[in-house]
């Protein structure tokens, strides 16, 4: 089935937040960010400012209503800079004027008398200056210790991976609106309406029913609008309570680059031992999160790095220690994968290094530690593994050994360029790992004249949720898909929501959703029997009809909708799920986090242009773990698109402060994401269809992260290709391998092979 | 008074000729299809289509309404995603539809556009021309594999098409029927008394021409600014040539470069070298000219024109001058040029037989991004000895600059390994590049050399790989 929302899409009808029709009165709202990292107020003149013509008043810190307090998991972030900024971009007051245009200006008339204090922006050295979010957390498997005395081979080293910008195409933004009896409408380009239902009622004061968010769409969020959405809510709210009139706030692009945090930037130590037999025993982890200037959601992408930080490999002992480390950048935030990625590319440098030390192709060392079902990972849930399965079905569908010729072939008789190949398998659990927020709601009605209205707390950011809710209710339903609509969400409409994030939305709601129909479908049954005299056992509902016992009545979908109305029985319900069997104790650092967990493996192969350093990723070619698939048109676009961005984030992508802690790739021009030329010219995705029973929608398994780490098989693939021109290159295990960094690679030690 | 046809209504606005086209589609037209997502032309949501009557047809081309000035669109047909829908979706749409080639739905629009323009353009239907013509758009969902697959589904729509791209289209019912008539609107538009574009006031302050670096740097200022619109005068288009010499109107854009025979049949890889330039909606609104008074220190134009040892004339609309190019950049982005000049048309002398010329781009993204390094090396050969050469570089220093040294160096030496090297290391010795978010100093360097390598190979095929690799 195509996408729902497609057609909307393509005639540009789709209604996102800066297309909302304005009310009249309405205010603009600009930011004034500090231009400083770090340093103490000495003082803030907004005085310019007010007098500007258009511009109706400045708030700053002094003017929070409620509490000055956006923070989600640690009240640590203050909406506005009091006396300290802690970042650059950190708002510091909120211009309010009659166009944009007007508020723009006067936010170039602000002055703030800053005084600095230094800047750290490297998380290893705010980490032993002893600038922790949160005590450092280490997961255990086995003793460690003394497992290296078993092991053959040791390897040691250093990984690092950069940031990456969301760069969801339509920027952050909100729109409050005041309602009578004290009640403001956002509406917000949120992924999590219940978050900034939570940030809006702290800074305001209002009590949480006093706020209904609203959320239509949006163009895109990728991690970027979960937690990062709540300040502009905050500022437009405070600002709508103040001068009672709509205002809106629609930040451009390059105040959205700076002000906003990214995917968190993390450097990690290794050290990792094997048996003579490439066994791997024992692996030894660090990880040094760059958290930015405050908590954020970076605990959770920290317990993340954690939870996947051996990928799809068994490991029987294993010491993880990850510190989430104060920066003074903005607050790094999620972003597909959640910091799931960044602790797979450590284990997979570990990996490669080892191979090239031993002068062997990694894919043995990676093929022969994958795990098997029953085998524990790290954190004590027994895995139910697929990892062999998708592995061999890439090797042999795509059959590997005539990839690895062509391989060899080709840098055999080419100079100036070289091939380089990689696997990458992975395996990403499934569930909030924070377990409460494993619940979700729907609600649904069904009137009179069978049409069927949906709504849950799923947010549609282009990850088809919206298609999927309408499929379970259709499915459940039996009905025609055409007489279900899905309506956005709101917090009047869906309450406590847990934020579209973590793969899991269309599970949770989709879940909620197939709980709510099947609930109403038992009643409509009930009416059915009634009114056709018969046991209710043998009336089914199907294609639209009912159904007596396998044989067609002549009573349809509407006539039953009527006479269940006629009988005064409901037809809305409002049902709740929660993820049952799912448990962490962070105490122990053990439980069963996750629902279940997808895996998959992924076969790159990447050209490098040997006299320039440029290069392109030639194919990605994939067996995925779909558990069976609800909707491939939809699947298969969240697995190119994740492919494509995990690319991105391994190549061209490269967050850049300066050492004051200014961003220098702050626009479009200077972040480079991956354009329809950078794309591998083959992507192939074949399914690995699992009929075991799961906690999945339909047992269809999620897709959003996942793929997007099969993009980190492009760096080794880039390496290995750097490493058959320079076999002597010293490179360091860091993303994202810029042509910058191949090239100096390619000429390291100016070694060159003919 | 700037009229002209928005979709299939007659726009006549009074507002200032330097107010952006997107501003005017989406908040005084609230036309909003056409989508905001960076404002400076790097990621084409705000794609339109300009047409325009050239000689009794329509022209279109792909722009990004972000950075295009009301002016540049005086008496022509500007094309929104509104103008391309019809009832229910268009083969385009449906295509995009059918293969999953929307996923949030904010890029789409962009793209719808610039396929409908692809349509248009009378273009050869090819896959790779339709994967060009969306060169400009970036989907940060799809991965694009998606959007190609929907191009291959247009390409087979356009099977059989005429010399009138807008019949067939409407015939084929992937345009609505109102485009037939867009030509006798457009000239009849072009009859009604004009409206004025250059200031009342006579005082201009700023020249403009696409716009795609102006409205980057200064979109505030340029709204009100009394600007005079080079682009919209027929003088100053048009690439000629003319006792030897290519002469290109300082209106001229990096598309009529691409299409323009001389420059062609003169550089036969000039396909390749714009590849690496900008992006089609960018190349559509550029001037050449536009990027030489940008005054970066890396644009691409300047890097392959000082090369050439171009000659700018400079028209302050009474007196006119030339100066060669390789003089007009004094420091960072400082001009030989007053501020009241214009650049009216650029020369150079087309190269014989015996000269060779080639261009080099590295950045950290193939295409539509600015160089780490740019460089062109032009050579001309008498038998097996330079003549004379000349190698420009961009990205390693504030100015473009010629690299006298290097040059200087080749004259009267046979093409040999030799050569390369002292030329690389001569070359690197004449540069401080210093380091930004396109690459650090050393690597500028290593990159220069490189490049340079990768003149040298791809002109004189008989040089050894290996050795000039290991220079």
């Amino acid at each position: 089935m195509k996408n729902i929302d497609a057609i909307g899409h393509v005639r540009g009808e789709s209604i996102y937040l800066d297309d909302i029709p304005l009310i009249q009165g309405t205010l603009f709202g600009a930011a004034y960010g500090s231009p400083v990292a770090h340093g103490f107020i000495r003082a803030l003149d907004i005085s310019a400012a007010e007098q500007h013509p258009g511009v109706v008043c400045v708030l700053t810190y002094r003017d929070v209503r409620g509490e000055n307090q956006i923070g989600g998991i640690i009240p640590d972030e203050p909406l506005f800079a009091e006396q300290h900024v802690h970042f650059c971009g950190m708002p510091m007051a909120f211009v309010i004027a009659v166009s944009e245009k007007a508020a723009r200006e006067a936010v170039g008339m602000i002055k703030a008398e800053i005084e600095p204090l230094p800047v750290i922006t490297d998380p290893r050295e705010a980490q032993t200056n002893g600038a922790l979010i949160i005590p450092p957390r280490t997961f255990r498997l086995g003793d460690v210790d003394e497992a290296w005395s078993l092991c053959t081979h040791i390897v040691e080293g250093r990984a690092d991976t950069n940031g990456q910008e969301h760069l969801y195409i339509e920027t952050q933004g909100a729109y409050a609106i005041p309602q009578e009896n004290n009640v403001l409408r956002v509406y917000s380009s949120t992924q999590a309406p219940t978050a900034v239902q939570r940030a809006v009622a702290k800074v305001t004061g209002l009590p949480m029913h006093a706020l209904d968010i609203s959320v239509t769409r949006l163009g895109g969020g990728f991690g970027g609008k979960e937690d990062q959405a709540n300040v502009w809510a905050a500022l437009c709210a405070l600002a709508c309570m103040r001068v009672g009139k709509p205002v809106k706030y629609s930040v451009p692009r390059t105040e959205d680059m700076i002000m906003t945090g990214k995917r968190h930037p993390y450097s990690s130590d290794f050290k990792i031992g094997l048996d003579k037999d490439l066994k791997i025993l024992a692996y030894e982890v660090t990880f040094y999160q760059n958290a930015g200037a405050a908590a954020d959601l970076s605990p959770a992408v920290l317990e993340r790095t954690l939870f996947h930080c051996t990928n799809s490999y068994f490991v029987p002992h294993v010491r993880a220690t990850a510190y989430s480390c104060r920066t003074h950048l903005p607050p790094n935030t999620a972003f597909r994968g959640f910091g799931g990625p960044q602790g797979m590319f450590v284990i997979e440098a570990a990996i490669a290094k080892t191979a090239e030390i031993l002068g062997i192709d990694a894919a043995v060392i990676q093929k022969r530690n994958l795990h098997q079902t029953g085998d524990t990972f790290p954190y004590g849930q027994p895995a139910e593994s697929e990892a062999h399965a998708c592995w061999q079905k890439a090797e042999d569908l795509y059959v590997v050994t005539a990839i690895r010729k062509e391989v060899e072939e080709f840098n055999h008789s080419h100079i100036l360029f070289k091939k380089g190949m990689a696997f990458m398998p992975v395996c990403f659990g499934i569930s909030f790992t924070k377990t409460l927020m494993n619940q979700a709601r729907a609600l649904v009605h069904v009137y009179t004249d069978g049409s069927v209205l949906v709504t849950t707390g799923a947010v549609e950011m282009g990850q088809g949720v919206n298609t999927k809710m309408m499929q379970v209710a259709a499915t459940v339903l039996s009905i025609d898909p055409g007489l279900v609509k899905i309506q956005s969400t709101s917090t009047y409409k869906i309450a406590n929501t847990s934020p579209s994030a973590a793969s899991a939305t269309a599970d949770l709601n989709g879940k909620a959703v197939q709980m709510a129909c099947t609930e109403i479908l038992r009643r409509l049954k009930e009416v059915a029997a009634r009114e056709l005299g018969v046991a209710v056992e043998l009336i089914e509902l199907k294609k639209g009809m009912v159904r007596v016992d396998g044989v067609p009545s002549d009573m349809d979908w509407k006539k039953l909708v009527l006479a269940a109305f006629a009988r005064r029985v409901s037809l809305s319900e409002h049902a709740h799920y929660a993820t049952p069997g799912i448990h962490f104790d962070p105490e122990k650092e053990k439980g069963h986090p996750f629902a279940y967990h997808v895996y998959g493996t992924a076969i790159v192969v990447a050209t490098m242009d040997c006299l320039r350093g440029r290069y392109t990723i030639d194919a990605v070619r994939v067996v995925h773990d779909f558990g069976v698939s609800m909707n491939s048109l939809i699947d298969k676009g969240q697995i190119e698109g994740g492919i494509v961005q995990g690319i991105g984030w391994m190549t061209m992508e490269e967050v850049l402060y300066d050492t004051s802690g200014r961003l220098r790739s702050n626009t479009l021009s200077t972040y480079k994401v991956p354009d329809i030329y950078s794309v591998p010219e083959e992507i192939s995705i074949e399914a690995l269809h699992t009929e075991r029973d799961n906690l999945a929608i339909f047992r269809s398994k999620a897709v959003g992260e996942p793929p997007l780490m099969y993009g980190i098989g492009a760096y080794f693939a880039l390496r290995n290709a750097i490493r058959a021109f320079n076999p002597s290159a010293d490179l360091p295990f860091s993303a994202p391998l810029t042509p910058e960094k191949a090239l100096m690679g390619l000429y390291d030690k100016q070694h060159v092979t003919a | 008074m700037i009229r002209f046809i928005l979709n299939n209504e007659l726009i006549v606005a009074d507002d200032p000729p330097g107010m952006l086209l997107l501003d005017l589609i989406r908040y005084r037209e609230r036309l909003m299809g056409t989508k905001i997502g960076c404002r400076e032309g790097d990621c084409g949501a705000c794609t339109v289509l300009i047409g325009e009557l050239k000689e009794g047809r329509m022209v279109y081309r792909s722009a990004t309404s972000c950075l295009t000035a009301l002016g540049n669109v005086h008496q022509r047909h500007v094309v929104t995603v509104e103008g391309v829908n019809q009832e229910g979706v268009n083969p385009l749409q449906q295509a995009i539809c059918e293969e999953g080639g929307t996923q949030c739905g904010f890029c789409t629009p962009g793209f719808i556009v610039s396929m409908a323009g692809f349509c248009l353009s009378g273009k050869a239907p090819t896959q790779a021309g339709a994967r060009a013509a969306v060169d400009g758009n970036i989907c940060r969902c799809t991965g694009y594999k998606s959007i190609e697959r929907a191009l291959t589904r247009m390409v087979k729509d356009l099977g059989g098409m005429s010399d009138e791209p807008a019949s067939f289209l409407v015939d084929k019912g992937i345009l609505p029927v109102y485009f037939k008539q867009i030509p006798q609107r457009l000239a009849a538009l072009a009859l009604e008394p004009n409206g004025v574009l250059r200031s009342e006031r006579g005082d201009v302050n700023r020249f403009l021409g696409g716009g795609t670096d102006l409205y980057v740097q200064r979109p505030e200022a340029m709204v009100e600014a009394e600007i005079d619109f080079l682009s919209v005068r027929g003088d100053l288009k048009g690439i000629v040539e003319e006792d030897g010499r290519c002469v290109i109107g300082g209106a001229a854009t990096v598309t009529d470069l691409i299409e323009s025979p001389v420059i062609r049949t003169a550089f036969p890889r000039f396909d390749h070298y714009a590849h690496l330039i900008s992006s089609t909606p960018i190349r559509n609104i550029a001037t050449v000219a536009g990027n030489f008074v940008n005054a970066s220190p890396i644009g691409d134009l300047t890097i392959f024109f000082l090369a050439l040892d171009a000659q700018l004339l400079l028209s302050d609309g009474k007196l006119r001058r030339e100066l060669p190019l390789r003089r007009f950049f004094l420091g960072y982005k400082e001009l030989g040029k007053k501020a009241e000049e214009f650049i009216e048309k650029i020369s150079f002398r087309l190269p014989d037989a015996d000269e060779h010329f080639h261009f080099e781009k590295v950045s950290k993204r193939t295409c539509l991004d600015i160089a780490s390094v740019n460089t062109a090396m032009r050579v001309r050969m008498k038998g097996a000895v330079v003549e004379e050469g000349l190698i420009s570089a961009g990205g390693v220093g504030p100015v473009p600059v010629c690299l006298e040294g290097a040059s200087l160096l080749m004259a009267g030496r046979r093409v040999d390994e030799e050569l390369v090297q002292e030329v690389v290391g001569m070359a690197r010795s004449e540069v401080k590049p210093i380091s930004d978010a396109r690459g650090t100093a050393a690597y500028k360097l290593l990159l220069l050399g490189q490049l340079i390598k990768s003149h040298f190979l791809t002109l004189f095929p008989q040089l050894s790989v290996v050795r000039v690799l290991e220079i």
